[in-house]
């Protein structure tokens, strides 16, 4: 009997029987289905993954006319990640030119709020200087990231030094206090970079350390938009579920611990999140298969409970991605396709 | 990856109408068919054509949007964004700061 080749969660290579693919299918989808009580995949939709995976070719794509528009997270700082010596103007031009990109994004090479606040006096006139020459829509980006604002790199108590030892009210004030701090810089660096031109602000990973970090990146959006009515936000996740780290934090009444995608869309809405991308994790212990299943599950939801562009975060280590370094091509096309086509996404 | 995902399931950027159709994303919160649709009807060209990278050159170039090759005296930036702006009838934030800061 033939045999699939596919991967697993971590890019090494395995191969499936025509029932361990259905099977991981099946149970990729169930596990997102079980965990949000949302609805799993249809069987015309197992039915196309099926094919998708049995498919030889080494790179697939969307059927004529499903294409989507890309939208970037750390855009200028990948050529320099990759050793390549090049300006940001320069990647930017390359990205516009070269890589077919539908829009773009500068950012600083440290990729946080916290760190990029600092250099705005030279980001400003760079971030101008490529508006002149370029045409695709400019994203200035960065991550919320909470915990740089805990000690020794920052003012705030460390949460995760006191949950241990059984301080759990000064470990909630601790994050309380880092939203604060996290939302002047965000409200600061949005600012003053939509005052320079450009056409969005990016928050990306936005909850990576847990729920303290989604109600800071609303609160700031919230803050932006009041400002500037037209300003497009884009707001990037960074996992499945809002880590419970506080665990009492709420935005509009809804308490944030626990939220699956399709419910943080709604809070992001409410904010006034212009485009929102669900990032779901993958397991390194499952197949590829089983990963995008689980995804487009998830993903698949939070497009139907929304109202606005839903680009889906499909990088490395989210979206059905192995966490390599170097994401293989049949993987990466595979996740690309199946979750255009089955989850209906306005970008990625 | 980024490669890979424009090759797979991206328009096209300037290519085709990849950044025009985003900039309806952005500025109006469409959804892809709906700002695949107002695309294309400002454009006069069909949905189908959009990714289309030999008709949305001539388009391109009609049109003067910008182009991906090196041509002389074709807009190539923020003059090219003046008339994406007014064929889209959106504002772009920096055409408005530039029309600002030349007044």
């Amino acid at each position: 009997m033939k045999k699939i080749y596919t991967r697993m969660g971590d890019g090494s290579v395995v191969e499936l029987s025509d029932s361990e693919l259905r099977r991981d299918l099946e149970e990729g989808t169930q596990d997102a289905a079980k965990r949000a009580n949302i609805p799993p995949l249809s069987e015309d939709d197992l039915r196309r993954l099926v094919e998708l995976y049995q498919c030889p070719d080494k790179s697939v794509g969307v059927e004529r006319g499903k294409e989507v528009v890309l939208s970037y997270d750390s855009g200028t700082t990948k050529f320099n990640r990759a050793n390549v010596s090049v300006s940001k103007l320069q990647s930017l031009q390359i990205y516009e030119r070269m890589l077919g990109a539908d829009t773009m994004e500068m950012g600083h090479m440290d990729y946080s709020y916290k760190a990029a606040k600092h250099i705005m006096w030279i980001e400003q006139p760079e971030f101008e200087q490529a508006l002149l020459v370029t045409i695709p829509p400019l994203f200035y980006g960065a991550m919320p990231n909470l915990g740089l604002y805990t000690q020794p790199d920052g003012p705030c108590a460390n949460p995760m030094e006191l949950l241990p030892r059984g301080k759990i009210r000064e470990a909630r004030a601790a994050q309380e206090e880092m939203i604060e701090h996290a939302v002047k810089d965000m409200v600061y660096v949005g600012s003053v970079m939509y005052e320079s031109g450009a056409d969005g602000i990016n928050f990306d990973t936005t909850g990576a350390a847990g729920d303290a970090d989604f109600l800071a990146t609303l609160r700031a959006v919230e803050i932006l938009k009041s400002k500037y009515p037209q300003m497009c936000i884009e707001m990037g996740m960074s996992g499945d579920f809002i880590l419970g780290m506080h665990g009492e934090l709420t935005y509009d009444g809804v308490i944030l611990a626990g939220l699956y995608p399709h419910k943080q869309v709604e809070l992001a809405e409410k904010a006034g999140v212009t485009i929102f991308g669900p990032a779901i994790n993958t397991n390194t212990d499952k197949s590829c298969p089983w990963n995008v299943a689980r995804a487009a599950t998830f993903i698949k939801a939070c497009v139907e409970n929304s109202h606005i562009p839903i680009h889906a975060n499909v990088g490395m280590g989210v979206g059905g991605i192995p966490v390599t370094e170097t994401p293989p091509v049949d993987s990466v096309s595979r996740a690309s396709k199946a979750l255009v086509e089955i989850t209906r996404l306005d970008g990625l | 990856m980024h490669i890979t995902h424009s090759i797979a399931s991206g328009m096209g950027g300037m290519r085709t109408a990849g950044d025009l159709v985003a900039r309806m994303q952005m500025s109006r919160s469409m959804k892809i068919k709906e700002a695949k649709e107002y695309v294309a009807s400002k454009l006069k060209v069909s949905v189908s054509d959009l990714a289309d990278p030999v008709v949305m050159s001539e388009v391109r170039a009609d049109l003067g949007i910008g182009r991906v090759n090196a041509l002389p005296r074709v807009p190539k930036g923020i003059d090219a964004k003046f008339r994406i702006a007014e064929l889209l009838a959106i504002e772009i934030n920096c055409v408005k700061l530039f029309k600002d800061r030349i007044k």
